[in-house]
C-alpha cells in the first residue's frame, strides 16, 4: 500500500479496540517468567555449548599475542576463537568499530576471543588463561582537546540533514544587534543504554545455513548485516528475536555476541550461546556520545527570538558519525536568523551511536536550558517565552507547515495541571525545611519518521487472525498494538488475534528504533489487513468495497457471514507493506511535549530529589494509552538519569569508560522516581499514516532532563550547565540556610 | 572463576582449621562480595569453607551491658533487631542505608566488615592496581577518583572502604571477636581492625591467616541521638560519596565517624572533642591532612556540610 | 585434549535422585566432603593457571524449588541463578548483571528475597526456593503478577520476574516490621507508603522505567491484601 495522500476515514477510526487502554497481551508471559529471551531458549536446538567473550585490555594498538593453548586444553573447552585467527571481518554500514578479526585494537574491550566450553563455568574459567599481550599506541580520548575538529554538517538520516554551516538569514548581524542575548556552553556526557538484558545470542549451523536466536531491535538489518560480516548469503540466515529485554538503540545493530556465537558454533561444531558479560557491555558495545554545545540566542525586548545559533561538537571513531544534537533547533522555535553546525572529532573511545532519541536527547538538554536562561534574562515566564516563539511552519522553509503542532497546547495544559502559577520566578527562594524547592519546564520535540513496514495476516477456519511480521517488541507494546490493529480491521475481539514477531522469516517491518515502530508497523499491519479483508469478502461472495467487519462477521449487501466460514476451505492471507510517498516533504511531521518537574535540593548536601513529574504529549493518535503512557514515564525516568546521575566516566589517559558496571554507572532506581503524570492531547494526524499515529517512545525523553535541571536551578539559583547535575557542581554555591 | 573445592564447616574452630590447612582457602558466608570478585577472577580461592551453618547467628545481651552480634547475623536481622533499633540506632540506620534489601538479607555481620573496595580500577583486571596485584601500580591516582579516598590513602592506593555498617560500629567502639586455627581467640577493637594502605594496600585488615570472625560486640548503650546520614547521587542502592555516623547527646557532645572518604571508617578523637563547637570545628581535626584529588575534592566541603546537617537535626530534636 | 565426560554431565540436570527422595520420604544426607572424596582431583594448590586449568569439582546438592525436590550434581562454581536457569531450565529468574547490581535474579530463599547470582547453589543445600514460576503461571496468576499487568508495571519484561519476587517479599518485610532507610521512626512499625515501597524496591533496576506503575501495583496489593 502506497500512502501518498492524507488518510481519510478508515476502519481504524471506529476506535473500538485501537485507542483504548489495553493490558499487554504478552503480560501473562512476562509476569510469570515464561516469555523466552535469547539466552534462555533451551528448547530451540539441543546440545548448546557456552561461549564467553574476552575483551581487549587496551584502548588502542595491536594484540601481539594470545596464547590459546592452555585454554584449549582446559577441561570442557570445545574451541577457542581468536581474533588473530582471521582477518578483520567486513563491517556492515551500520557498524563503525570492528566487531572481530585481526590484531588491531580500536577501542577498549573490543572482542578478541571467544572461549567455548561445555559449561558456562568452564568457558569463563578458561577465558582467563589467554594472557593477551599488546603493543599499545597513543590514542585520542579527550573531547575537550578537539574543539577545532572539522565541521561535518550531514544528516541524522532523519530529515534533519543540512550543509556544514547551515545558515538561514544573517545570524551574526541579527545576534549583534539583538537587545537581549545569551551565549552559553553546555556539555552532556557519554551515556550507556544499560538495558537490563545483556546482548545475547544462540547460534546454530545446519550445513551452510545459520540460525541465530538473539536480542535485536531490527531484524532485517540484523540479517543483512550479520550475513555481510560473516561473508554469507542472507538467504541462508534466519534471525529470531521474539522478546527483547530492552534495547534503547543499543541493540539496533549486529554486535559481537551474534558474530562470536556464529563463529564459535562453527568452530565447536555445535550450537553455542553467548551473552556479553555486564562489565564488558559498556565499552564493547555502543554508547551515546558526549557533546559540547554552544548556544547563542538573541531576542528583542518583546521576547521574540531573532537569532538562534546552535553548534555542537561530538566525537567518534574514525569514519564514525556525529551526535546530531542540533537537529531539533532547526524546527522548534521561530526566528529569522539561524546558524546550525556540528563538528566531529576523531576519538579512540568505543563506538558512539544511537541511544534513545539520538540528537534530540542531548540537544534539548542544552537548548531547553538555554531557553530557560534566556527567559530569565528577558524577565519573562519560561512557559510564556516558549509560547511566544512557537512556529507553525518549518522555520527554514516557511511554506512548509507542520502536519500537526500542539506545542502551545502542551505547554498551556501542562502549566495549568501542574500548578505552574505557584512557581516563584526568583530562584533559591522556596524552602521546605532543609530542602530548597523549585519547578522547571521544557519543551519536548522529536521527529516522526516514516519507514516501510510489512506484515502478513492470516485468517483460519477457527476465526483466528494471526499476524506475522519481523517487527520487534522491546518493551514498547508492539504485540498489543499490532493485535489491536488487526482486531479493529478484521472486526474481531483481541483474544482472537495471535501476533508473532521478531522472526526474519516473516515480512520485514520498520523494526524498533527512532520511535518509528508503532506507527509504521501498525500501518503495515493495516495494509495487510486491507488485503485480507478483500480476500475474505471475495471468499464469501461479498462486495469487497462495501464489506463491513464487526462481531467476527463480515457483511455487505444485506448478507453476513462468519469470518471463520470464509476460511473453511483454507486459510486466507493478506500480505502487504506500507510505503510512503512524499507527504513527509510537504509537511514537517513531528511530535511535541511539555515537561514539568518539581525538584527538591538538600540545602546541606546538595542532593537532588524529584517530587513531581508531568509530561503533556501531542503525538498523533495514541494507539494504546496504557502502553504509550508507560513509554513516556519510562523515558522520563531515563531523562531523570541523564539529568542527575548518568555519566560514563572517561579515563583520558587510558581511554576507556571506567565505571563499566551497574554499580559504577548509576541509573535511576525506584527511590529516585516519584509518581509520574502523563497527558496525551487528542490528536490524529492524517498526514502521518492510515493509523494517524506518530511515535511517542522517545518524545518522553526529549526535554525532560532540561526540565529537571531548570527545576534544580529554580530551587538553588545555581546554574549547572554540565550534565549530569550532581551535587558537587552546586554544593558550595547553594544559598545559605537561615 | 577458578575451580575450587568446597566444604561446610560445623564449628568455628574447625572452619578456621580448614582454611589454615588448605593453601588459598577462604571462608564464604553471605558470598555477596567474594562471589562478585571471584567471577572477575580478582579473588581466586582454591577451597571454600562455607560457614553458614555455624551457630553464629544470634544477637545476645552481654551481662553488664552491651550486645554480642554473631558473625552470621544477616544485615536485615541486625538492623531489625529491637535492641539494636532502640539502643544502637546508628547501626540500624547505617545498615539500611547500604546495598539493597536482597543483599542485606544475605550479607552477614562479619562479611560486611570484610567488604572490599569498590574502586573501579580494582575491579578491572586489565588495569594496574596495587591492592589486587601488588607492585603493579595504581591506575586510580590521576584517574577517575570521584568515589575515592581524600584522607588516609597513600601513594600506592587511594581506594575507599565502601561499607556503611562498619562506620556505625566505629562510632560505637565495637570489638571484633575471632577464633584462630589453633582455637585461640582474640578481641580486636574496630579502630584497629581495618588497616590503612601504606605500601601494602593488599593487606586490608588485622586478621591473620585462617582467623575467623565469630562475633562483633557493642559496649553498653551510649544513649543520645543516633544518626547515619549517607550522601549519594542516586537516592538508594549506591555507595556513599560521604556518610556521617554520629551519636549526639543533648548537650551537643558526642562522637562522629565518616564513611566514603578514607580506606577505613574514619574517626578522630580531636573531632569528637569538638562536637559542641559546630561542624567546622569538628571537620577541621577530622579531615586534617586530607589530600584530595581533583575530582573528589568536593568531599571535604560535603563532609562538613553533612556534619552540619546532622548537628542541626540533633538540635531540632 | 578432548573434554572429559564429567564435564558434559555437569551441563545436564541430574534429577535421578528425585524419585528416590520422594519414594524414601526422607532427606538424603549428602556428601559435604571436598571433591577429593568424590573422586575428583584436587586443584593444584599453587600456580595460578594450573588451578584455572584444573578439572571442575563436582558436588551434589538438594533443594526444594517451587515445591518440588530437586537434586543436582554441579560444578562447585555454579551459582544458584545458573543452577535454576541452565540446569533446571527455570529461566524466569534473569541474569542482568551477574554481580548483584540489578536485582533481575531475585528469588525467595527460605522466605527471604536474595540475589541468586551472588549465591553458590551449594550454599542452598536443603533450602526452599521460590522463583517467579513458583508464584504463579499464566493461567493462575499470583495477585502481584495480576496487579503488574493491570498497572502495566513492566515493559521489556526482563527485570519483571525479579521485581515481582521482590515486591511480594517487600510487603512481607513491611508486615514483619523490618525498618528501612526512609522509616522516620526506627522503633515504629513501618507502613506500606509509596516512599517505603520505593526505597525497599530500589535493589531492582528497571531501565524501561516502569517504577511509577510498579509502585501503584504494589499499593493496590498493600491496600487490598495479596
Amino acid at each position: 500500500m502506497k500512502f501518498d495522500a492524507p488518510a481519510g476515514a478508515n476502519p481504524i477510526d471506529k476506535l473500538r479496540v485501537v485507542g483504548r487502554p489495553t493490558d499487554r497481551i504478552d503480560g501473562p508471559r512476562k509476569t510469570t517468567g515464561t516469555a523466552p529471551y535469547a539466552y534462555e531458549r533451551h528448547d530451540v536446538v539441543p546440545n548448546q555449548a557456552y561461549g564467553y567473550v574476552v575483551g581487549a585490555g587496551i584502548a588502542k594498538g595491536r594484540l601481539t599475542r594470545l596464547d590459546v593453548s592452555a585454554a584449549k586444553s582446559a577441561p570442557g573447552v570445545l574451541a577457542v576463537v581468536s581474533t588473530l585467527d582471521m582477518d578483520r571481518l567486513p563491517l556492515s554500514k551500520m557498524n563503525t568499530a570492528s566487531l572481530f578479526g585481526g590484531a588491531e585494537i580500536q577501542h577498549y574491550h573490543q572482542a578478541i576471543a571467544l572461549v567455548v566450553a561445555e559449561t558456562f563455568e568452564q568457558a569463563r574459567g578458561a577465558a582467563f588463561l589467554l594472557h593477551p599481550e599488546y603493543q599499545a599506541t597513543p590514542g585520542r580520548f579527550d573531547l575537550q582537546a578537539h574543539e577545532d575538529a572539522p565541521l561535518v554538517g550531514g544528516s541524522s538520516g532523519e530529515g534533519s540533514g543540512g550543509p556544514k554551516l547551515d545558515r538561514v538569514g544573517d545570524f551574526d548581524m541579527a545576534f549583534a544587534q539583538a537587545s537581549v542575548k545569551l551565549d552559553q556552553r553546555y556539555t552532556t556526557p557519554d551515556e550507556s543504554h544499560a538495558m537490563m538484558e545483556p546482548h545475547a545470542t544462540i547460534a546454530a549451523w545446519d550445513g551452510d545455513r545459520l540460525t541465530i536466536w538473539t536480542s535485536n531491535q531490527m531484524i532485517a538489518w540484523n540479517k543483512r548485516d550479520l550475513a555481510k560480516t560473516l561473508g554469507m548469503s542472507p538467504d541462508k540466515l534466519r534471525v529470531d528475536s521474539p522478546f527483547i529485554g530492552g534495547g534503547f538503540g543499543g541493540k539496533l545493530f549486529v554486535r559481537a555476541d551474534s558474530v562470536l556465537a556464529a563463529l564459535g558454533a562453527r568452530a565447536a561444531g555445535r550450537p553455542v550461546k553467548v551473552a556479553l558479560t555486564r562489565p564488558l557491555i559498556f565499552n564493547n558495545t555502543t554508547h551515546r556520545p558526549a557533546t559540547m554545545q554552544r548556544i547563542r540566542l538573541g531576542a528583542g525586548r518583546d521576547g521574540r527570538l531573532v537569532a538562534i545559533a546552535h553548534e555542537s561538537l561530538s566525537g567518534d571513531l574514525p569514519d564514525g558519525k556525529p551526535e546530531t544534537a542540533v537537529a531539533q533547533t532547526k524546527l522548534l522555535y521561530a526566528g529569522a536568523n539561524r546558524l546550525i553546525s556540528m563538528r566531529l572529532a576523531t576519538l579512540d573511545l568505543p563506538e558512539g551511536n544511537a541511544m534513545r532519541a539520538p540528537g534530540e536527547a542531548p540537544g534539548l538538554m542544552a537548548l531547553e536550558m538555554a531557553m530557560d536562561e534566556m527567559a530569565e534574562a528577558l524577565d519573562m515566564d519560561p512557559v510564556r517565552f516558549r509560547i511566544l516563539n512557537d512556529t507553525q511552519t518549518d522555520p527554514e522553509k516557511p511554506g512548509r507547515p507542520f502536519s500537526q503542532r500542539q506545542l502551545v497546547e502542551c505547554l498551556r495544559t501542562g502549566a495549568a495541571r501542574f500548578g505552574w502559577d505557584r512557581r516563584k520566578p526568583r530562584p533559591g527562594t522556596v524552602r521546605d525545611g532543609r530542602w530548597l524547592v523549585g519547578m522547571g519546564v521544557s519543551a519536548g520535540f522529536r521527529n516522526n519518521l516514516l519507514q516501510p513496514s510489512g506484515a502478513r495476516v492470516r485468517l483460519d477456519k477457527r476465526g483466528t487472525v494471526t499476524v506475522e511480521t519481523d517487527m520487534t517488541d522491546i518493551g514498547t507494546g508492539s504485540y498489543t498494538i499490532i493485535a489491536q490493529t488487526a482486531a479493529e480491521m478484521m472486526g474481531v475481539e483481541l483474544d482472537q488475534v495471535v501476533v508473532r514477531l521478531g522472526d526474519s522469516d516473516f515480512p520485514a517491518s520498520a523494526g524498533s528504533g527512532g520511535q518509528w515502530g508503532a506507527n509504521n508497523s501498525t500501518s503495515g499491519v493495516y495494509a495487510a489487513c486491507v488485503k485480507l479483508r478483500d480476500a475474505v469478502a471475495r471468499a464469501g461472495g461479498l462486495d469487497p468495497d462495501r464489506a463491513e467487519f464487526s462481531g467476527g462477521r463480515v457483511a455487505a449487501g444485506g448478507r453476513s457471514i462468519r469470518l471463520a466460514d470464509a476460511a473453511l476451505h483454507g486459510d486466507l492471507v493478506g500480505d502487504d507493506r506500507i510505503e510512503y510517498g512524499s507527504l513527509a516533504k510537504q509537511y514537517q511531521q513531528s511530535t511535541f511535549a511539555a515537561h514539568f518537574v518539581e525538584a527538591a535540593v538538600d540545602g546541606f548536601t546538595g542532593e537532588v530529589r524529584l517530587r513531581r513529574m508531568l509530561a503533556v504529549c501531542a503525538a498523533g493518535r495514541i494507539l494504546n494509552p496504557k502502553t504509550a503512557r508507560s513509554q513516556v514515564i519510562g523515558a522520563m525516568t531515563m531523562g531523570a538519569g541523564g539529568a542527575l546521575m548518568e555519566e560514563l566516566a572517561v579515563d583520558k589517559r587510558r581511554g576507556f569508560f571506567v565505571n563499566h558496571d551497574l554499580a559504577g554507572y548509576e541509573v535511576p532506581v525506584h527511590a529516585d522516581i516519584p509518581h509520574q503524570d502523563v497527558v496525551f492531547l487528542p490528536e490524529a494526524d492524517p498526514v502521518s499514516s492510515p493509523m494517524k499515529a506518530k511515535g511517542v517512545g522517545e518524545l518522553g525523553l526529549c526535554g525532560v532532563a532540561a526540565a529537571i535541571a531548570n527545576a534544580v536551578y529554580n530551587a538553588t539559583g545555581v546554574r549547572v550547565r554540565d550534565y549530569p547535575v550532581t551535587l558537587d557542581k552546586h554544593l558550595q554555591r547553594l544559598p545559605e540556610l537561615a | 572463576m577458578k575451580p575450587f573445592t568446597y566444604e561446610r564447616a560445623d564449628s568455628p574452630a574447625a572452619a578456621a582449621a580448614a582454611v589454615a590447612r588448605t593453601p588459598g582457602a577462604k571462608f564464604i558466608a553471605g558470598g555477596t562480595n567474594i562471589l562478585d570478585l571471584m567471577k572477575l577472577q580478582i579473588e581466586t580461592p582454591t577451597h571454600l569453607v562455607d560457614v553458614n551453618r555455624l551457630a553464629l547467628d544470634r544477637i545476645e545481651d552481654i551481662p553488664g551491658g552491651g550486645v554480642r552480634i554473631g558473625a552470621l547475623v544477616r544485615n536485615t536481622a541486625l538492623a531489625a533487631d529491637r535492641r539494636i533499633r532502640k539502643h544502637y540506632g546508628v547501626l540500624s540506620r547505617a545498615i539500611v542505608a547500604g546495598a539493597s534489601g536482597q543483599l542485606r538479607n544475605k550479607a552477614t555481620t562479619a562479611g560486611n566488615l570484610l567488604q572490599r573496595t569498590r574502586c573501579p580500577y580494582f575491579y578491572d583486571t586489565a588495569q594496574p592496581c596495587n591492592k589486587r596485584a601488588p607492585g603493579s601500580g595504581c591506575a586510580a591516582i590521576g584517574g577517575i577518583s570521584r568515589q575515592l579516598a581524600v584522607i588516609g590513602a597513600s601513594d600506592h592506593c587511594i581506594a575507599t572502604y565502601p561499607g556503611d555498617m562498619a562506620v556505625a560500629m566505629r562510632v560505637l567502639d565495637a570489638t571484633v571477636e575471632t577464633v584462630s586455627p589453633d582455637g585461640g581467640t582474640r578481641a580486636i577493637p574496630i579502630a584497629d581492625f581495618h588497616l590503612l594502605p601504606g605500601d601494602t594496600p593488599q593487606k586490608e585488615n588485622a586478621l591473620r591467616p585462617g582467623e575467623l570472625i565469630t562475633a562483633v560486640t557493642l559496649p553498653a548503650p551510649l544513649g543520645g541521638r543516633h544518626f547515619y546520614q549517607k550522601v549519594r547521587d542516586r537516592a538508594s542502592y549506591a555507595f556513599a560519596l560521604v556518610s556521617v555516623a554520629a551519636v549526639i547527646h543533648p548537650d551537643g557532645s558526642g562522637r562522629v565517624a565518616l564513611g566514603g572518604v578514607a580506606p577505613k571508617p574514619w574517626r578522630v578523637d580531636a573531632a569528637d572533642a569538638a562536637m559542641k563547637h559546630g561542624s567546622r570545628a569538628v571537620a577541621e581535626p577530622l579531615l586534617a591532612g586530607a589530600r584530595p584529588a581533583g575530582d573528589n575534592a568536593f568531599k571535604l566541603p560535603l563532609a562538613e556540610r553533612t556534619l552540619a546537617l546532622v548537628m542541626s537535626e540533633a538540635k531540632a530534636a | 585434549m578432548t573434554h572429559e565426560p564429567v564435564a558434559a554431565e555437569a551441563a545436564t540436570p541430574l534429577l535421578s535422585r528425585r524419585d528416590a527422595l520422594l519414594a524414601g520420604g526422607a532427606t538424603i544426607t549428602l556428601a559435604t566432603a571436598p571433591a577429593a572424596a568424590l573422586g575428583q582431583p584436587m586443584p593444584a594448590p599453587t600456580g595460578a593457571d594450573a588451578q584455572a586449568a584444573a578439572a571442575p569439582v563436582l558436588m551434589e546438592v538438594s533443594m526444594e524449588v517451587n515445591g518440588t525436590a530437586r537434586h543436582l550434581r554441579l560444578d562447585t562454581r555454579t551459582t544458584l541463578l545458573d543452577a535454576l536457569r541452565e540446569h533446571l531450565q527455570l529461566t524466569g529468574s534473569k541474569k542482568g548483571c551477574d554481580h548483584g547490581q540489578c536485582g533481575a535474579c531475585t528469588v525467595i530463599a527460605d522466605g527471604h528475597r536474595i540475589n541468586s547470582c551472588l549465591s553458590l547453589a551449594l550454599m542452598h543445600e536443603g533450602s526452599r526456593i521460590t522463583t517467579i514460576e513458583g508464584l504463579g503461571t499464566p493461567d493462575r496468576l499470583h495477585p502481584m503478577q495480576a496487579a503488574f499487568i493491570r498497572h502495566d508495571g513492566y515493559q521489556c519484561g526482563y527485570c519483571t520476574p525479579g521485581q515481582i519476587c521482590s515486591a511480594v517479599a517487600v510487603l512481607d518485610e513491611i508486615r514483619a516490621g523490618v525498618p528501612s532507610h526512609v522509616s522516620a521512626d526506627l522503633e515504629a512499625a513501618p507502613a506500606p507508603t509509596n516512599m517505603e515501597m520505593r526505597e525497599r524496591m530500589s535493589g531492582n533496576i528497571c531501565r524501561c522505567g516502569a517504577y511509577s506503575n510498579i509502585a501503584e501495583a504494589m499499593a493496590e496489593l498493600a491496600e487490598h491484601g495479596a
